[in-house]
């Protein structure tokens, strides 16, 4: 009841604040409220138009757009969910779905490490540099203690690729919080600096490369022990694991924490408005350092879902050219940074990643290294849309807005009455 | 001034930035001494300075001079590490990686795209705009600039379609950060995506898998004809291209334009005081449109030069981050065309300095390739004091 009363009381805050001094609030922040009032039309209407405008593109480029996302679709594995489709076509469909989930995976927890962070009113665009040293923990721990039991080693790398997440987020928390050293900058650097450091640790005579294949810039490969169970498809062949459901558990945990406790609660009233939570007594430096580590978690453990379920290893080249952390921020945002939006966000763009990837899409209807870079610039474009919902959700969710578009109806309704 | 300020004015013996500013510099002395023409070569010394800057830095990061104490307490163990591995390293190794004139070159090379496109983010970021687009506007200039080099034949066309696409781009910037009034680092972030997938894109569609051709049209280096073989200033500055000296000869152009005409006076009213500016009848949204659109046009040059003058072909998102250290460069310069030249020399240096050290092992190459980030980080946590953006930055205007 209390936090009910406490979420409308801040939504009147917000309110009040954007009638006369919405630069009284921080910028991250009155996005962050505005989008914890949209409803889904907004990002439905939003991703709509980001495949329309990317099929002009496809169009200009002498393509025909339908076959495109037609075949784009067919990688997904999506139309498994149709009951008509059967027998072989089925059977592919199903593989392909388990692509689509196990790209989703990483996705949802890396957009809850980007979302984690806009609560608090924080751009983290350091999810891909976090990922990376999660993964690298993650690999670490799965190739060593090889005697260890199942369960323990699996939890002890999934504990460690989060608390190195966590470390590496905390060093831009903590510059945050003690220098005042913009979060933006900070963790664009940490991303860099993760991802050389992750190049030198398994490159060719890197301190942790693979022993056993001295020519190639790898990891050693996940013992047996740390490996997570597969629970739909063949396990030989890449089948989905249970790491789908500890993505689905962090999102419960996000949700719990920012709505269900008091940290939550001073979180969201720090990414509201900074000055106040301080003058109420909320310590904001703390508040920065503890959501970046706690981002950093979510990020970490993405990578060692990635590395544990199904990579078993890490090669230089997956650290230098993996995007899931970027993806993260396109994923958050479409998610309005809430826990449920989040993952349908992120199973859209885990759908995309698959159904555009050069193994589940058909070369011959369209080449998947443009479909790949159409993925990119589909993302741009809802991210472009969506940093401006703020415009479009005011006009759909106050009247005001609405009265704004309707000009000279509302004035001819003021003067008959 | 009133009496008060006088009285509590403090002592002005040893204060704590005095004493962080020295422990910055022990802490170059620390690393440099290990180093050709110096070449002492025991760790001891070096030791011994780089923790007399580590305690200079934490006594100044004590005594509230949080900044420049965290600057000179992290380079001073930077320096121990480095002057230890020097003195670890063969005498004939680092004469390989220090020769000086051949670094000096290397930073310039490796400085000037950044310059470019720090100079274009100090135009956009003093209008009130913050602009983390400038990674995706560098991208454009890099393929749209191989692009028409390759297409028309000429280096000349090549680079003015690269202005003409990263103005463009940055017109989509301007059209939702100022009409629009969007959150500028999301929208940011979306044009660099937007940008990754439009190169890329265009990229494949039009060279295939095998990429750009050799042999296309580059800008000329500058054969300066005094110098160009006379030692030292022979190898360093000889035979630099013609786009790093105009971007060198831009910081003192943009510095005048910026401090010492009206355009400039008005340029930055606008992103001060925005009301204020408008009040007195200049129109902030079309000040902020052309600041916008003449940074993209400026770190589309960047990348241009990256592409047509540097290396002669394109990859896939072949800028690297290098508009994100440009961004740096400009908070580190302090939003000064000075500054940001200053900055981006120390980056381009870092990056020379990596691109060397593979001489020692390959594997530390590696490694060191991650320098110039963790330079640009601690340069933006510690050395500057904390530098003040535009007062009006990131907020979109509107007009009453």
């Amino acid at each position: 009841m209390s936090t009910l009363e406490e979420e409308e009381q801040e939504r009147d805050e917000v309110a009040g604040a954007n009638e006369g001094a919405a630069a009284a609030l921080t910028t991250p922040a009155r996005l962050g409220a505005y989008m914890r009032r949209g409803t889904v039309t907004v990002p439905i209407l939003t991703t709509l138009i980001a495949f329309i405008a990317g099929g002009f593109v496809v169009l200009l480029t002498g393509h025909n757009p339908f076959s495109t996302y037609k075949a784009i679709f067919n990688g997904t594995g999506l139309q498994w969910l149709f009951p008509w489709v059967t027998g072989s076509a089925r059977s592919t469909a199903a593989f392909n779905l388990q692509q689509t989930l196990l790209a989703t995976t990483p996705l949802i927890l890396v957009g809850l490490a980007v979302a984690f962070a806009f609560r608090a009113g924080l751009f983290n665009i350091g999810g891909q540099g976090q990922y990376t040293v999660g993964g690298i923990a993650a690999v670490w721990i799965g190739s060593s203690f090889s005697s260890m039991p199942a369960f323990p080693h699996i939890v002890l790398a999934i504990a460690g690729a989060a608390l190195a997440g966590a470390a590496w987020a905390g060093i831009a928390g903590a510059l945050k919080a003690t220098l005042g050293v913009n979060e933006v900058i900070s963790t664009i650097m940490l991303n860099w600096i993760a991802i050389w450091g992750g190049v030198w640790l398994f490159g060719l005579g890197g301190p942790l490369q693979d022993p056993h294949q001295s020519s190639v810039p790898t990891s050693s490969p996940v013992a047996a022990s740390a490996k997570l169970p597969v629970f739909w498809g063949n396990a030989s062949l890449q089948g989905l694991d249970i790491g789908l459901f500890i993505a689905l558990g962090a999102a419960v945990v996000f949700w719990v924490l920012l709505n269900r406790t008091r940290f939550g609660f001073e979180v969201r009233a720090v990414g509201l408005n900074p000055d106040a939570a301080s003058y109420a007594g909320i310590s904001v430096a703390r508040s920065y350092f503890r959501v970046m580590a706690i981002c950093g978690a979510f990020a970490g453990i993405a990578a060692a879902m990635d590395i544990l379920g199904w990579k078993f290893s890490l090669f230089t080249n997956d650290i230098q050219f993996s995007t899931v952390g970027f993806i993260g921020i396109a994923v958050a945002l479409l998610g309005r940074n809430s826990a449920v939006g989040v993952v349908f966000a992120a199973l859209l763009f885990g759908a995309l990643e698959t159904g555009t990837s050069d193994r589940y899409l058909d070369p011959s209807v369209f080449d998947p290294n443009l479909a790949s870079n159409l993925t990119w610039m589909i993302q741009g474009l809802i991210v472009l849309l969506v940093s401006t919902d703020v415009i479009a959700l005011k006009v759909l969710s106050s009247g005001r807005g609405i009265r704004v578009l309707f000009k000279g109806r509302a004035k001819r309704e003021e003067a008959s009455a | 001034m009133s009496v008060g300020t006088l009285a509590i004015s403090p002592p002005r013996t040893a204060s704590p930035k005095l004493i962080g500013i020295a422990g910055l510099v022990l802490s170059v002395v620390a690393w440099v001494i290990t180093l050709p023409p110096f070449l002492v070569r025991t760790p001891v010394p070096s030791i011994l300075i780089g923790v007399a800057a580590m305690s200079a830095g934490a006594y100044a990061f004590v005594n509230d001079e949080r900044r420049i104490g965290f600057g000179a307490f992290a380079l001073g163990t930077l320096a121990i590490a480095g002057a230890i591995g020097n003195t670890n390293s063969g005498v004939g190794h680092l004469k390989v990686v220090f020769t000086w004139s051949i670094l000096v070159a290397a930073m310039l090379r490796y400085a000037t795209p950044l310059l470019w496109a720090a100079l274009g983010g100090i135009i956009c970021e003093r209008s009130g705009v913050i602009n983390i687009a400038l990674e995706g506007m560098m991208l454009m200039g890099a393929y749209f600039g191989i692009w028409g080099a390759d297409v028309f034949g000429s280096w000349v066309i090549g680079v003015l379609i690269a202005i003409v696409a990263g103005g463009l781009l940055a017109l989509v910037h301007a059209i939702f950060s100022i009409h629009l009034r969007a959150n500028q680092v999301v929208s940011g972030t979306g044009i660099n995506f937007l940008a990754l997938g439009i190169t890329g894109y265009f990229f494949i569609a039009h060279y295939g898998d095998n990429g750009t051709p050799s042999g296309i049209s580059q800008v000329p280096n500058v054969k300066i004809p005094g110098i160009q073989h006379v030692g030292f200033f022979g190898n360093a500055i000889g035979d630099a291209n013609l786009l790093t000296w105009i971007a060198i000869l831009l910081v003192p152009a943009l510095s005048f334009f910026l401090f010492r005409t009206r355009w400039g006076l008005r340029l930055r009213a606008v992103g001060e005081k925005p009301r204020a500016a408008d009040t007195v009848g200049l129109s902030v949204i079309r000040t902020r449109y052309l600041a916008v659109v003449a940074s993209g046009m400026l770190a589309a040059l960047g990348g241009a030069y990256l592409s047509v003058a540097f290396v002669g072909s394109f990859n896939q998102n072949m800028t690297e981050g290098r508009g994100f250290i440009a961004l740096a460069a400009v908070i580190f310069g302090k939003w000064r065309p000075a500054g940001a030249l200053m900055a981006t020399l120390l980056f381009g240096f870092a990056s020379a300095l990596a691109d060397r050290l593979p001489t020692f092992s390959q594997s530390l190459g590696t490694l060191f390739q991650a320098l110039p980030y963790l330079l640009t980080l601690v340069a933006v946590a510690g050395i500057v004091g904390r530098s003040r953006p535009p007062a009006s930055i990131g907020i979109p205007y509107v007009k009453e």
